[in-house]
């Protein structure tokens, strides 16, 4: 017991320096750094001393833009940012950004063009193949006007520009409406990669859950240990009591659902690679897994259900059609609801954490560390029970929607 | 005073129903497993299910709050 509780403070400890240093990632574009360099070399002319006593003042100029952090982790992209650190080239610091370029793979004018996104240069070079012409501006991918580059909406008027021309107009006016046209993008972006090791996890875990639990029926050891009282807990208080005979059928499609949503809710907490990729909290995966909870219930139907939902007996006859609406409405409010929980509670709690700890670098003082730590810690244990709970709910409601699906009424 | 946008009011009032609606159950809970601690697990289990379908409505107005 007593390792345990050491491990465990360790642990703490070490995570309470971690955030912050973690929290460090500042996604400077060159321009700045070129202001930087040249702001510095410009103080070191004048009073002949080394850059690391001119950079403070360049740091004060630029104010810490909380807004793009937290949009940056929250919505997708096409380069998995991993840290920025700085490097002395020529007796200036740089910002060098560590990232693992993503493929690309867009289909334009019947093309299907498939490219790293290291080729973009963090969307500084346009990638031309064939007849295409891609640009990366604002995590997003654009099909580049006759002239080369970006054409911006000013209210009615289109001004269509050349490509280092268009950068520097989005440089400067960061909420310019770009008006190209996109093709249409398949490419494994952050949050497909990160799908992607989320579901190899659940094969590796799973398969030789499956084969240690027939090999040896015994006490199990291990990870096994840990998962198995929550499957089982999953399966006999959450399922079997909604779907009671019919628990097989649907028991697959519920547990994938339910550790699917857990593993890629726990792994959206960890600031560090592996993790830090904000699936369930993207409006698409959820609105998917919804869907498929939409395409459960309704092919599972029988006919009670349907003649339950549109032609309800016990009701004068005036009233059905108004009931049948309603119901039909029903019917798509339901996956509805699930899919904007789900993403609002998680993308709230990211949110959140990274909002407590900018704190830190709003206020530019170290005595505001602990006390946004502390909050920070509270918050992500919050979050995990949230993530637990938001996989668990999701899965009781589907499995309460499956069984009134499926339901066998006996009629007098 | 400068009110930025009304979007952040909206989501002030879905906070405000949160609140109130979790305080509800939350009170409700107590009350259940005051009078009768044998049950309290199964009062915690039910509590928090209720508290989280209250704070998914709450969040849908957030999200509206979000997209205006």
């Amino acid at each position: 017991m007593k390792k345990y509780v050491w491990f465990l403070l360790s642990l703490c400890v070490l995570l309470t320096f971690a955030i912050p240093v973690c929290a460090q990632e500042t996604e400077t574009q060159p321009q700045d750094t070129a202001k930087q360099i040249e702001e510095s070399s410009e103080i070191a002319q004048n009073i002949a001393e080394p850059t690391e006593v001119a950079q403070p003042e360049a740091v004060k100029e630029e104010k810490f833009d909380v807004t793009s952090l937290i949009m940056g982790h929250i919505k997708d992209s096409h380069v998995w940012h991993i840290l920025d650190y700085t490097k002395e080239e020529n007796g200036q610091e740089v910002e060098v950004p560590v990232a693992i370029p993503l493929p690309v793979i867009v289909f334009a004018n019947g093309h299907l063009d498939f490219f790293m996104s290291g080729a973009f240069h963090h969307g500084h070079e346009a990638v031309t193949k064939g007849d295409n012409t891609y640009i990366l501006a604002n995590d997003k991918i654009y099909l580049a006007n006759d002239k080369g580059g970006l054409t911006f909406q000013n209210g009615e008027a289109t001004e269509a520009m050349e490509f280092h021309e268009s950068l520097e107009y989005l440089e400067a006016n960061a909420e310019a409406e770009i008006a190209n046209e996109k093709p249409l993008d398949f490419s494994i972006t952050k949050n497909v990669a990160s799908m992607i090791l989320v579901s190899i996890i659940l094969l590796i875990v799973f398969i030789s859950f499956a084969k240690a639990y027939k090999k040896n029926p015994g006490r199990p050891k291990g990870l096994q240990a840990f998962l198995e009282p929550i499957f089982l807990y999953v399966r006999d208080d959450v399922i079997y009591p909604n779907l009671g005979e019919k628990t097989d059928k649907f028991l697959p499609y519920l547990m994938t659902v339910f550790f699917f949503i857990l593993f890629n809710n726990i792994l959206g907490l960890i600031p560090f690679f592996p993790g830090n990729a904000n699936v369930t909290g993207n409006i698409a995966v959820t609105m998917v897994l919804a869907i498929f909870t939409f395409l459960m219930i309704n092919l599972n139907g029988n006919k009670d259900y349907w003649h339950h939902t549109f032609w309800m007996p016990g009701v004068p006859v005036f009233v059905k059609p108004i009931l049948a609406v309603v119901e039909l409405m029903g019917i798509i409010v339901k996956p509805v609801a699930l899919m904007i929980r789900l993403f609002a509670n998680i993308s709230a709690g990211h949110i959140i954490i990274l909002s407590l700890v900018s704190l830190i670098f709003i206020f530019q003082t170290i005595a505001v560390a602990p006390v946004s730590v502390i909050f920070v810690l509270f918050m992500d244990c919050l979050e995990m029970l949230v993530a637990f709970l938001q996989a668990y709910i999701f899965t009781m409601l589907s499995a309460v929607f499956i069984s009134l699906a499926v339901a066998e009424h006996k009629h007098e | 005073m400068g009110i930025t946008t009304i979007a952040s009011l909206g989501a002030g009032l879905a906070v405000l129903g949160a609140g109130l609606g979790i305080g509800k159950i939350g009170s409700a809970a107590m009350d259940a497993i005051a009078r009768q601690p044998e049950a309290a697990g199964k009062v915690q289990t039910a509590m928090i299910i209720a508290a989280a379908l209250v704070e998914g409505v709450a969040l849908f107005g957030v999200v509206v709050a979000l997209i205006a």
